[in-house]
């Protein structure tokens, strides 16, 4: 028996050490170095049959959800390229997906976007090869969260807001602010919902900027401890009120029908779901202290298998057309200018101010809060790893 | 050695070479690098891991109070359900094994089998459904407990209690009905015997289905975010830790929880004598 057993040990200590020696080393420190060198797709060639993409649900509908709302098989005809769409619910799940290197390009909110520039999982786009981005609203060109040193790392697919939801038949009193998830939540206690990622942190400093302004709070992502501390304490009191923190959006759509919850943040596309399906009905307002949101960008994988394919997309994806469809669909501002023409809805982009450059600059675009302070303050803010922690804390 | 008997000992070698390394290589080894892994760190920004050896995750495993509160959750439910789980199938396995005809026992065994066909998402929200303030168990009783640890605990009860009721099945059938009659020969009344004659041969089916019950209840993360609610069990760190903080060293580190819970369950098992008969 001994003999066996210390045998047996070597064995496993000869693997591990094999094992160990074998994995690659990355000692890369620190935030403040460059991404790493890549030199962007120089020419377009034919596409490669395939394409793999991650996505926010509604983003590249193929007529699974409804027959009438489809860009993807239209693009699939064009360009022979055939897409496998797998939704990312949070964008920590599309870091992660990307990281895999089983993916070819991503839609990537601001909260993503610079973690995959800097560990080299996304390259830099040749924007020439995008004819469609020469009319993109020039507001979202060259921003701090999709580009870095002048080179734009992906092409602007739309933007929005996060909203505050809630159900006509049991919210009587058309709520216009955060206070209703907040403060005053008990209102409704058992029956709010909030978005199950760390990020949600800067909702509550938001609100904690306009009602507590001794805080000194200037930006919800640029948060020093004891501003975290505070918007955490929010979060732990709003937690008593909470049914069940969502991430899924085909979740909350259920919880809102089924009554579990009945108000909460959301985005448009979930309460034009619910409003498709009529068995609830629900209203949506953008709160008097503004709103988190996000500004998202279609990148390309640094080792993407079909570049072609992607570059395509890209190009399919912010054509004045498909991009009026898609911002429809969801509910967001479209990138592309010229999509305002095709809108069903005459004055669609007036009501999400698809154009107005001012609007856009209200709304805190998600974003990974970083120790240097991402709103350039000082370099004693938390980074989003201790949101994650604190966020584990206040779910308890 | 003739060489007949050389080719016979270099045969058998063949053949358990594949599983062999497959056991030590890929299974075992990969643990052991998730164990070694738990000792290195995270670039905070990009995520990458940086192979330095430090013993900070294991210090904040330790130390954090969110990881100990979850940790007792989790393992209080993993109890509970095995509990539950004991109490439901031993009943229904002594049915099955002992009293029913040949035709209704081979009718119960299909009927517990069955749901292991139907997916695991399915049965969760299957569950989800039925705990909804407003679903059929509401209607029916007037009452749900909504969503949270109990509709956890029932849901996972459901999910495990097939892996429960066919090893308890399988220790009542191998009971021989003549030590039954023997003991009931003697003067002993039904309770007794089943006291002291039957018991002490299911037991080890019974610990043989509380090992599945348990460690499947400690590992999972997917019933609790259905039927759960705003609760979290240890998975659900575990998998914010990787995923949403990119952060594995660290989740690795928590995975050891689960680990030594699981070989402490079975040291515990081993003493009662439970592993020596299965």
């Amino acid at each position: 028996m001994k003999p066996t057993l210390a045998r047996l040990g070597l064995a496993l200590a000869a693997c591990a050490a094999l094992v160990v020696a074998c994995s690659s080393s990355d000692t890369s420190g620190g935030s403040g170095q460059a991404p790493p060198k890549m030199e962007p797709l120089s020419a377009l060639g034919n596409g490669e049959g395939e394409l793999n993409l991650i996505a926010w649900a509604g983003y590249a509908e193929n007529g699974s959800n409804d027959p009438k709302v489809d860009w993807v098989t239209p693009f699939e005809k064009e360009s022979g390229c055939k897409v496998n769409v797998k939704l990312g619910n949070t964008s920590d799940e599309m870091v992660q997906l990307m990281r895999s290197g089983q993916y070819d390009g991503v839609s990537a909110s601001g909260d993503a976007t610079l973690r995959l520039i800097y560990a080299g999982d996304v390259a830099p786009v040749n924007t020439s090869l995008v004819p469609n981005y020469a009319t993109i609203s020039p507001f979202l060109k060259d921003k701090p969260w999709n580009s870095v040193d002048g080179k734009m790392y992906g092409i602007p697919h739309g933007w929005g807001a996060n909203l505050l939801m809630y159900n006509i038949g049991v919210v009587h009193d058309a709520p216009n602010s955060w206070a209703s998830v907040f403060d005053g939540a008990s209102k409704y206690k058992g029956k709010v919902t909030a978005y199950d990622s760390p990020i949600y942190i800067a909702d509550a400093a938001l609100y904690l900027s306009k009602t507590k302004p001794e805080l000194g709070i200037k930006d919800p992502y640029s948060l020093t401890s004891t501003q975290l501390d505070a918007a955490v304490e929010l979060l732990k009191a709003q937690k008593e009120n909470i049914s069940e923190y969502w991430s899924d959006y085909t979740k909350e759509v259920q919880a809102f029908e089924s009554g579990t919850s009945v108000i909460g943040t959301t985005w448009q596309v979930i309460a034009n779901t619910i409003g498709s399906e009529n068995k609830v009905q629900v209203n949506t307002v953008l709160p008097k202290e503004g709103s988190t949101g996000w500004s998202d960008t279609w990148m390309v994988a640094a080792k993407a298998a079909h570049p072609n394919c992607m570059y395509k997309w890209m190009d399919w994806i912010t054509s004045p057309k498909v991009n009026a469809q898609v911002a429809e669909y969801f509910g967001e501002a479209p990138a592309q200018t010229k999509a305002c023409d095709f809108t069903t809805e005459k004055d669609f982009c007036d009501i999400y101010h698809a154009t107005d450059e001012n609007y856009a600059s209200e709304i805190h675009y998600w974003t990974t809060p970083q120790k240097q302070c991402v709103d350039g303050s000082g370099d004693n803010c938390t980074a989003y790893d201790e949101w994650v922690d604190k966020w584990q804390q206040i779910k308890g | 050695m003739s060489p007949p008997g050389r080719l016979r000992r270099l045969g058998l070698a063949f053949l358990l070479v594949p599983p062999l390394t497959w056991l030590v290589v890929a299974y075992l080894g990969s643990l052991v690098v998730l164990l070694v892994s738990a000792f290195w760190t995270t670039n905070s920004f990009t995520g990458a891991v940086v192979h330095t050896v430090t013993g900070d995750n294991i210090t904040r495993v330790l130390t954090d109070e969110v990881f100990r509160t979850v940790t007792l959750r989790t393992v209080g439910v993993a109890l509970v359900v095995t509990v539950l789980c004991a109490v439901l199938a031993v009943p229904l396995a002594l049915y099955m094994a002992k009293i029913a005809s040949p035709r209704m026992r081979l009718a119960l065994v299909v009927a517990v089998t069955t749901p292991l066909w139907a997916s695991y998402l399915v049965k969760a929200y299957a569950w989800r459904m039925l705990f909804s303030p407003e679903g059929p168990l509401s209607w029916a009783t007037g009452y749900s407990p909504g969503y949270g640890l109990i509709a956890t605990i029932v849901t996972l009860t459901y999910l495990w209690l097939p892996y429960m009721i066919i090893p308890v099945f399988a220790a009542f059938e191998r009971v021989p009905g003549s030590l039954i009659d023997a003991s009931s020969d003697l003067g002993a009344s039904d309770v007794s015997t089943l006291r002291m004659v039957v018991a002490p041969m299911v037991f080890p089916g019974i610990a043989a289905g509380s090992i599945f019950t348990f460690s499947l209840s400690l590992g999972d993360y997917i019933a609790v975010t259905i039927v759960g609610g705003k609760t979290q069990l240890l998975g659900n760190i575990i998998y914010g830790q990787l995923v949403t903080a990119n952060n594995q060293p660290l989740a690795a580190a928590l995975s050891i929880i689960p680990l030594f819970a699981i070989v402490l369950y079975l040291l515990a098992m081993r003493r009662t004598g439970a592993l020596e008969n299965v």
